[in-house]
């Protein structure tokens, strides 16, 4: 039997409660880095197949820029955090002060990447120490890694894991968005966390509540 | 005449067969592998999306055969001769297999890209499948697309541009 099949709507719940810490967390620190109000929706926790997690944000073909981060421990798994390109060229110019930046014509100027990069780390480690204190699991990140590709080249990667055992993952989706006044809001970027399949029964018993009861 | 080409797409851990006018296409390619195996008599052809190297890594007791390089293959071959190709006209085209991000871990499976390209040609060889072109490894995703008449596989990337092997 799957572990997906055991996971069952409480576990759900919790899993957003995880998304909801980790994400709310990293979000107070992008507002704090961007001096910005950043606000954050109600984590989507979905169990979909493979392709339908690149539909998530904009297909398989779709362009973005990523900061990947494994995380290691005792409940091993993946963060993803995703700008569309044009976000992140905002974050970049606020940042470095530059002002025409462009993904257009790589190789980009090193303070430019090396920006977005620093933000990617902050806002992922923001996520991961929250996730750890609620845990109570020692998670320790890798040093993460910036990718600016295809969707599908840049998820497959943190799918392996969870490959092996399912053709199915389970994500857990928060966006954060800003507000630009006080009506409009945009998806400016979305945390993803992919957790590998042995680590969902450490993340439940871990907070009481564990699969096979 | 007035034929439609359609675009066949492949998804990630899919496959599929085509056959002239039509084009088949697989997008977002990592560390996943594109496979073509084409005719090189009639104008056929079969696409699989790779994403692991070995049917042996699977914990679970149902796979899915287009996932693993080990039985993806045999499969696509088999869906490819009920289409009328014989196995001696065959050839194939790879490409995808790259390291998306570098990391120092000692986690086999963060180099997954180059031992999914290592998978599919030990597979190809033992159908005796030569494979005329490729476009493997380096760190960029692929989107790639055949077309069973002019027997060419688009390749397009977002940092260098497009080209056809």
């Amino acid at each position: 039997m799957s572990f997906i099949e055991q996971i069952k709507s409480h576990h759900l719940d919790i899993l957003r409660e995880v998304g909801n810490i980790g994400a709310g967390n990293a979000a107070t620190s992008l507002s704090k880095i961007l001096g910005k109000t950043i606000e954050m929706t109600v984590p989507n926790v979905r169990i979909v197949s493979f392709d339908e997690m690149m539909d998530m944000v904009g297909g398989s073909e779709n362009v973005i820029a990523s900061i990947f981060l494994r995380i290691e421990g005792d409940a091993p798994g993946s963060i993803y955090f995703m700008l569309p390109l044009e976000q992140a060229k905002k974050y970049i110019e606020q940042m470095t002060g530059e002002t025409n930046f462009s993904f257009e014509n790589p190789p980009f100027s090193e303070i430019s990447v090396s920006a977005l990069q620093e933000l990617g780390n902050i806002l992922s480690g923001s996520y991961l120490s929250a996730l750890s204190d609620f845990t109570q699991l020692n998670l320790y990140p890798s040093v993460p890694a910036l990718g600016i590709d295809m969707v599908g080249a840049i998820l497959s990667y943190g799918l392996m894991e969870v490959s092996q055992v399912s053709d199915y993952a389970i994500v857990i989706d928060t966006a954060v968005s800003e507000q630009e006044d006080s009506i409009t809001e945009s998806v400016k970027g979305h945390f993803f966390l992919l957790l590998d399949p042995e680590s969902f029964e450490k993340i439940f018993s871990a907070l009481g509540v564990p699969i096979d009861e | 005449m007035n034929e439609t080409v359609n675009i066949i797409k492949v998804g990630i851990a899919d496959m599929n067969v085509v056959e002239s006018p039509n084009l088949i296409r697989t997008s977002g390619l990592g560390s996943c592998v594109g496979v073509v195996i084409y005719d090189t008599q009639k104008e056929i052809a079969g696409l699989a999306h790779v994403m692991l190297p070995d049917s042996s890594l699977s914990k679970t007791g149902t796979i899915n055969i287009a996932k693993y390089a080990d039985t993806a293959i045999e499969e696509l071959l088999y869906r490819i001769s009920k289409l009328g190709s014989k196995q001696s006209n065959l050839k194939a085209k790879i490409a995808g297999g790259a390291q998306m991000f570098q990391f120092s871990s000692q986690n086999d499976m963060m180099r997954i890209g180059p031992r999914n390209v290592d998978a599919v040609k030990k597979e190809l060889l033992r159908f005796r499948i030569p494979i005329t072109a490729e476009d493997t490894g380096g760190s960029s995703g692929r989107t790639i697309e055949f077309n069973p008449s002019t027997r060419m596989l688009n390749i397009r990337t977002v940092n260098q541009g497009v080209k056809d092997i």
